[in-house]
């Protein structure tokens, strides 16, 4: 399995999870984002992911080879769904494992939030209401923004 | 010269379109993006907040040469 993937089905978290099993690994830290029932007011009844591939499988290696060499953790894996999803699917998961539990939570936290402002992801929410509309994340561009003057990477002891 | 620009989510959806070849003489992405503002009428609520040539992110003032694809991503949501 490649380390940043994109996939059209259900993930299997425990797949997923036993590529990061590795002895001197002491912590392990998963983040999955799910559909949501609602967002800005709005009740959700479902959501479509389109992907541009080709560059969004490039640029997601990209920021797991960053989190490594940043935090100096062992092991970085993400895969990002795409087409239409139902409520509480994961829609997206992030693996760390590390020997110890902050770089591990740091980087995880370092590989959402980038995956979040850089990847060729877009995201489309259908309505109760019957409207549909493609989700301007105008705040994650610029929490990213604030984002990159405030991490002071750590080196790994 | 001859470009071809390529449109993602709002933007194919605002132009009606996912790929067109056009003759231009716009030196940069930012200048092509604003010819194509002019040539469709939906995108002029949206301003683009990355742009990508043949695959590789770039800037918008980089150079554009003949047979270019460029790529306009409408703000991104992933996540």
């Amino acid at each position: 399995m490649k380390a940043f993937g994109i996939s059209s089905e259900a993930i299997d978290l425990q797949a997923f999870r036993e590529q990061l099993l590795d002895r001197s690994c002491g912590a392990y830290v998963q983040f999955d984002g799910w559909v949501r029932d609602h967002n800005e007011g709005q009740k959700v009844l479902r959501l479509e992911y389109e992907v541009y591939e080709p560059m969004a499988v490039k640029e997601g290696a990209r920021i797991l080879d960053e989190a490594r060499e940043r935090f100096g953790v062992s092991n970085a894996f993400a895969i990002h769904r795409s087409g239409l999803m139902e409520l509480s699917e994961v829609a997206v998961v992030v693996s760390v494992s590390s020997p110890h539990r902050g770089e591990a939570f740091d980087a995880c936290r370092y590989i959402i939030d980038q995956a979040k402002v850089r990847l060729p992801i877009w995201k489309k929410e259908y309505y109760e209401s019957g409207a549909a509309e493609w989700v301007n994340c105008q705040r994650c561009a610029h929490a990213s923004e604030h984002m990159q003057e405030q991490i002071h990477p750590r080196k790994s002891r | 010269m001859h470009v071809t620009v390529r449109y993602f989510a709002a933007f194919r959806e605002a132009t009606g379109c996912e790929t067109e070849t056009l003759a231009t003489s716009a030196a940069s992405p930012a200048e092509l993006f604003s010819e194509c503002t002019g040539r469709h009428a939906g995108l002029q609520n949206y301003s683009s907040s990355l742009v990508a040539i043949n695959d590789e992110m770039a800037g918008w003032e980089a150079t554009l040469k003949d047979g270019d694809e460029v790529l306009f991503f409408p703000p991104v949501a992933g996540g």
